[in-house]
């Protein structure tokens, strides 16, 4: 299971990582990909949206089903993945560098709170 | 425990993901429905389909019984190794089962029917047997392959030399038997091809010698897609014991002409049926999927089976909408909270690798 260990995860099946530029980027974990299948069709959040963490801001649909994808964090939306609403495909491909959208996070420190790789493949592990 | 077909070690070996349906163990895909999909557009494809169920019906009234039992006539089959397609109807008219009948001798039928509905289908016609007794055998022992593609009977001929001379010949909806191999020019991806039924004991060898002459696992996502854009009818998903098949896009199959008795006819002949099957094309980003609301002008709609067409690029659906509903209307399907703009169709999305519904414009 390809889950790295610099990244943080959800137990919604959501990775995010802390940028350079203090954004965090989320997308969909390797795992999560591998579950729903061939993907496409993705929604994204509008820039600006400020949400809550847990709370809906993307759709990522395969051709198996479609998937809500979850804010990890709080904060806004500063950033949509335009390249992956064209081909949604490279979540596929490779779900680590296919990211969603970005979210300005209201407290960095949020992120600590989220699941490390060992934890999260432990979690999807027993899902499977 | 699941049930598993003669080629559930195999497919698992492959990689395969399986999943439950219907009570079997099946391969959803070997790693990509949509490059399975293409592959059978464009080459050749092999699906393991030994959960079907196949009955061979034998005796001087097996024909008799048959043109009692199914709402086709099988009576058009003139000549052994011809196959009609038919629903098996409840006397109120509605649909307990769609099947390929294969007439394959004198007094004799081979009817191939749905996994998910076999026992109980099996327990239907045993209990109309008062129309006749022909002997009405399971053949359990049965692997099931179908190979479909541009190039699938190639590959077939390729891997099993022997069955060429008897199959080369064979017309679309004719079927041979040659030696172990029943060997039948049908299928459910609206591609050219064969299923083969031959003794499970041969599975792994039969399966092995396709593959290496060059045609790709496919799973039922690949299946389900495949069968999407042909147009055809899933059982328990657009069709089943609440529907007639004139609500189904299935009235072409029925046969009322003369006067044949057969199970369902007084029904569909009192009938009226208010609802059709229409195909939707979504005019732009997003997928239609089974369960959502359709709103047209002459009322509301379901959509039955949706979901993204590969060789279209955009989202397709089968629907049930208001009779009034047309061919080229907008119509609007629900997809989450929003009403997404779709135009109505008449099925088949696509045929032979090619796109039958016209020009729409890029999703977008």
């Amino acid at each position: 299971m390809n889950v790295p260990a610099a990244l943080r995860y959800s137990k919604t099946h959501e990775w995010a990582r802390l940028e350079a530029d203090g954004t965090v980027s989320v997308g969909i974990t390797d795992h999560a990909q591998e579950r729903l299948g061939d993907m496409v069709f993705v929604e994204l959040p509008d820039i600006g949206r400020k949400l809550a963490a847990g709370t809906e801001c993307a759709v990522v649909e395969s051709v198996k089903a479609a998937a809500d994808v979850y804010a990890p964090v709080c904060g806004e939306v500063v950033a949509a993945n335009a390249a992956v609403r064209d081909a949604p495909q490279s979540i596929n491909q490779d779900a680590y560098a296919s990211w969603l959208f970005r979210l300005k996070p209201d407290d960095p420190a949020e992120l600590g709170s989220l699941l490390d790789a060992r934890a999260y493949a432990e979690q999807a592990t027993s899902e499977e | 425990m699941l049930r598993q077909t003669p080629l559930t070690a195999t497919h698992r070996r492959l990689g395969a993901r399986m999943v439950d349906f219907g009570g079997w163990e099946m391969p959803l895909h070997y790693g990509s429905q949509i490059e399975e999909h293409h592959r059978v557009r464009n080459d050749a494809g092999v699906f393991d389909v030994s959960h079907m169920l196949a009955l061979d019906i034998l005796g001087p009234d097996s024909r008799a019984f048959l043109r009692y039992a199914l709402a086709n006539d099988v009576a058009r089959l003139e000549r052994p190794g011809r196959a009609l397609y038919s629903c098996l109807l409840n006397q109120r008219g509605c649909i307990l089962d769609d099947l390929i009948v294969y007439f394959t001798g004198e007094f004799q039928y081979r009817v191939v029917v749905n996994a998910g509905t076999a026992e109980k289908d099996l327990a239907w016609i045993r209990a109309l047997r008062q129309r006749g007794t022909p002997d009405i055998t399971p053949q359990c022992g049965l692997c099931m392959l179908a190979a479909q593609g541009p190039n699938a009977r190639a590959r077939v001929w390729d891997a099993l030399p022997e069955t060429r001379n008897a199959t080369e010949p064979l017309l679309r909806f004719h079927a041979a038997q040659c030696g172990e191999f029943f060997v039948a020019r049908t299928g459910y991806t609206g591609e050219d091809g064969f299923e083969l039924m031959f003794p499970a004991v041969r599975a792994d060898s039969v399966w092995n010698a396709l593959m290496r002459a060059g045609a790709a696992p496919c799973g039922l996502g690949a299946r389900d897609t495949l069968r999407l854009e042909a147009g055809m009818n899933l059982y328990g998903q657009d069709m089943d014991e609440t529907v007639t098949p004139a609500e189904s896009g299935l009235a072409w199959t029925v046969d009322l002409s003369g006067g044949r008795e057969f199970v369902g006819r007084r029904a569909l002949e009192h009938g009226h049926p208010l609802r059709k099957l229409v195909g939707l094309v979504l005019l732009g980003r997003g997928v239609l999927r089974a369960h959502q609301r359709v709103v047209s002008a002459h009322g509301e709609g379901l959509v039955t089976s949706g979901g993204f067409a590969p060789t279209l690029g955009r989202s397709i659906a089968l629907a049930r909408v208001p009779n009034a509903v047309n061919v080229g209307d907008a119509v609007h399907a629900q997809v989450r909270e929003r009403l997404l703009e779709a135009r109505v169709v008449k099925p088949p999305f696509v045929r032979n690798g090619r796109s039958l519904i016209g020009p729409i414009g890029e999703p977008e």
